[in-house]
């Protein structure tokens, strides 16, 4: 089987193209990756430590137009005569998978949290109902498409550095024209955030942040919210979490002053640990957490902020 | 006052915008999610729909605002059975003008996508608005669907959309950040929250929505490219271990050694 990675580049490799390309390798057969970005050629090499057998890349495309990131990824595609294609779940892949299923009339699996059954043909599982329940999802078609969702599998190193070649991807003119770009620095994005620190109405105001943020940073971790906190603006929308805001599944989601409504934990259930920290010892959100406490945020939290610096000077 | 006039006068513009937005239905936020058929089938005992929330609070908003203020005509479409009427009259109440309803079972991403882009062929849209995804597949595919089968620019996930002659100004979320991007009509965008606020249809909505236009057309054949073969509960949560409030070091040795995510 012959198996093509899609992936943007920074300076760095971010870990979800490490997980894209660890994912490709575990179906078995050639890994390609097609990479957009401006990752240099050694960078790019460490990805045959994940399985990749070579990586292409076009520096002239941008992963700003999905239409040529499309255009790019099927003439891959074609090259590397590929049988499925993977993309991380991302904003890039949620604008260019959807296109190029049409294209190559692929049938295209989005947000698969583990790899593909082939014992019955071709199925993969995915998170369904904002993450209440999970489906097992067919592929018909001989072209397949996954996008995999962020921290669904952990980047394994099997092999060594493999070849890099430049490629061009006839990718046309960009339709998209960008005005401005704001990446907040510093700010670890919530999707692919190991470890979330999650905050509600029982803060009161959003002048009582700063002891969220300290905890956040002891653990390096990235902030959430509950939706009501987002809509009355004590904090910005991208960190509302939940069934009507963004879906994560992260290791650890510490929940503070969150009532645990079933809007909101369809988005989290996903997270592999949960501690709640809630005054109402009978609130709905303990049902569905692993460590509970029954306390005072403004007093619980700077405690365990404590905590967590003293267990990292020990460490 | 002059200068304004004169600046408006000479921007190009669309005449009578046609906006089309894609409107699902999803079963309501509260539904508790079941199966039946040896877990082939969602449950839909009990199950009360809803527009999908991303469709009605910020598509359909959005599209009626840019309406109001540019003028024109706005177009709901849905690919479902007659059953899910109730939710095509509710997104009629909330102010869209007519209704397209495709008559055929929404069988997955690719399907509906094309039943979508087959009659927006024959209409042409200057826009055409999805939610973000359905909140019962999640899926985030048939806006870049509809735009790929129709050759057309697809902005995803955008939070504010602004429109100046023929020209679409949005805001889109971008891998960790924020983007202003610009393209041109005709065009296809998927909305995320911060686009536009809930709207809650008024008594006058309700009545005119029962005699808006809707129009009901046949499904056109399309391969099947994938199928929901069987569905799945996560597993139940073990109990949980309460912890001191006053004893944070045992809670981070927990987490340390028995969960192992610090
Ligand atoms: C269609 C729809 C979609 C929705 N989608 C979402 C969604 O995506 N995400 C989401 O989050 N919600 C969503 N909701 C809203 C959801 O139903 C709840 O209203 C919301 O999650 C409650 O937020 P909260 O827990 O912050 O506030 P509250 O319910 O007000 O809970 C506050 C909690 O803080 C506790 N508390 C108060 N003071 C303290 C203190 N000093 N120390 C410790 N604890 C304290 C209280 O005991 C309480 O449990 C949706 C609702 C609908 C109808």
């Amino acid at each position: 089987m012959n198996i093509l990675v899609y992936i943007n580049t920074a300076s760095n490799l971010a870990k979800s193209a490490l997980e894209a390309v660890t994912y490709a390798s575990k179906i078995g057969g050639s890994v390609s990756v097609v990479a957009t970005g401006n990752a240099d050629d050694t960078t790019l090499a460490t990805l045959g430590e994940y399985g990749a057998q070579k990586v292409m890349i076009d520096r002239s495309a941008s992963a700003d137009d999905a239409q040529q990131v499309t255009r790019l990824v099927a003439k891959a595609t074609e090259a590397v005569n590929a049988d499925v294609v993977i993309f991380s779940h991302d904003l890039i892949a949620k604008a260019v998978a959807p296109r190029l299923s049409v294209r190559l009339k692929a049938g295209y699996i989005s947000g698969a949290v583990a790899v593909p059954d082939m014992s019955n043909g071709f199925s993969c599982k995915v998170n369904v109902f904002s993450g209440k329940a999970f489906a097992q999802v067919a592929v018909n078609s001989a072209k397949k498409i996954i996008s995999l969702l962020p921290n669904s599998i952990q980047p394994e190193k099997a092999g060594a550095a493999c070849a890099v070649e430049a490629f061009d991807g006839a990718v046309g003119s960009a339709a998209i024209k960008v005005v401005d770009t704001k990446k907040p620095e510093g700010e670890i994005p919530l999707p692919e955030a190991e470890l979330v620190v999650s905050a509600g109405r029982g803060m009161k105001g959003p002048e009582n942040w700063g002891i969220v943020e300290d905890l956040a940073k002891a653990l390096g971790a990235a902030t959430a919210c509950s939706r009501p906190v987002a809509d009355i603006g004590w904090r910005p929308h991208h960190e509302h979490v939940g069934q009507t805001g963004v879906a994560i599944r992260p290791n650890l989601y510490i929940a503070a002053g969150i009532s645990g409504a079933i809007q909101h934990l369809a988005g989290v259930n996903g997270s592999k640990v949960i501690v709640v920290i809630n005054t109402d010892a009978e609130a709905p959100f303990f049902k569905a957490a692993d460590y509970g406490v029954v306390g005072d945020v403004f007093d619980v939290l700077p405690k365990l902020t404590a905590a967590v610096k003293k267990f990292h000077a020990a460490q | 006052m002059r200068t304004e006039l004169l600046t408006f006068a000479t921007v190009k513009s669309v005449e009578n915008m046609k906006i089309l937005v894609c409107i699902s239905k999803s079963p309501d936020t509260t539904s508790k999610i079941a199966f039946t058929d040896g877990n082939k089938q969602f449950d839909e005992n009990g199950v009360q729909y809803i527009v999908n929330p991303y469709d009605e609070w910020y598509a359909l908003v959005r599209g009626l605002e840019l309406k109001e203020t540019l003028g024109g005509n706005l177009t709901i479409i849905t690919v479902g059975t007659a059953a899910d009427e109730a939710v095509i009259r509710k997104a009629l109440a909330i102010g869209a003008d007519d209704a397209v309803r495709v008559d055929a079972d929404a069988k997955d991403a690719y399907f509906t996508a094309m039943q979508i882009a087959e009659y927006a062929k024959t209409n042409a849209f200057d826009l055409i608005l999805t939610g973000k995804e359905t909140i019962n597949y999640n899926g985030s595919q048939v806006g870049g669907m509809i735009a790929e089968a129709l050759d057309l620019p697809f902005v995803s996930l955008a939070t504010k959309l602004d429109i100046t002659g023929t020209t679409a100004r949005m805001e889109r979320e971008i891998v960790g950040g924020l983007q202003v991007v610009e393209a041109n009509l005709p065009l296809v965008v998927s909305c995320a929250k911060g686009m536009a606020e809930q709207r809650i249809p008024n008594m006058r909505g309700i009545m005119a929505a029962r005699t808006k236009p809707l129009q009901v057309v046949a499904a056109t054949a399309v391969e099947d490219l994938t199928t929901y073969v069987e569905y799945g509960l996560p597993a139940a949560k073990s109990a949980v271990k309460m912890i001191d409030p006053n004893n944070m070091d045992e809670l981070v040795e927990l987490l340390h050694n028995e969960a192992k995510v610090i």
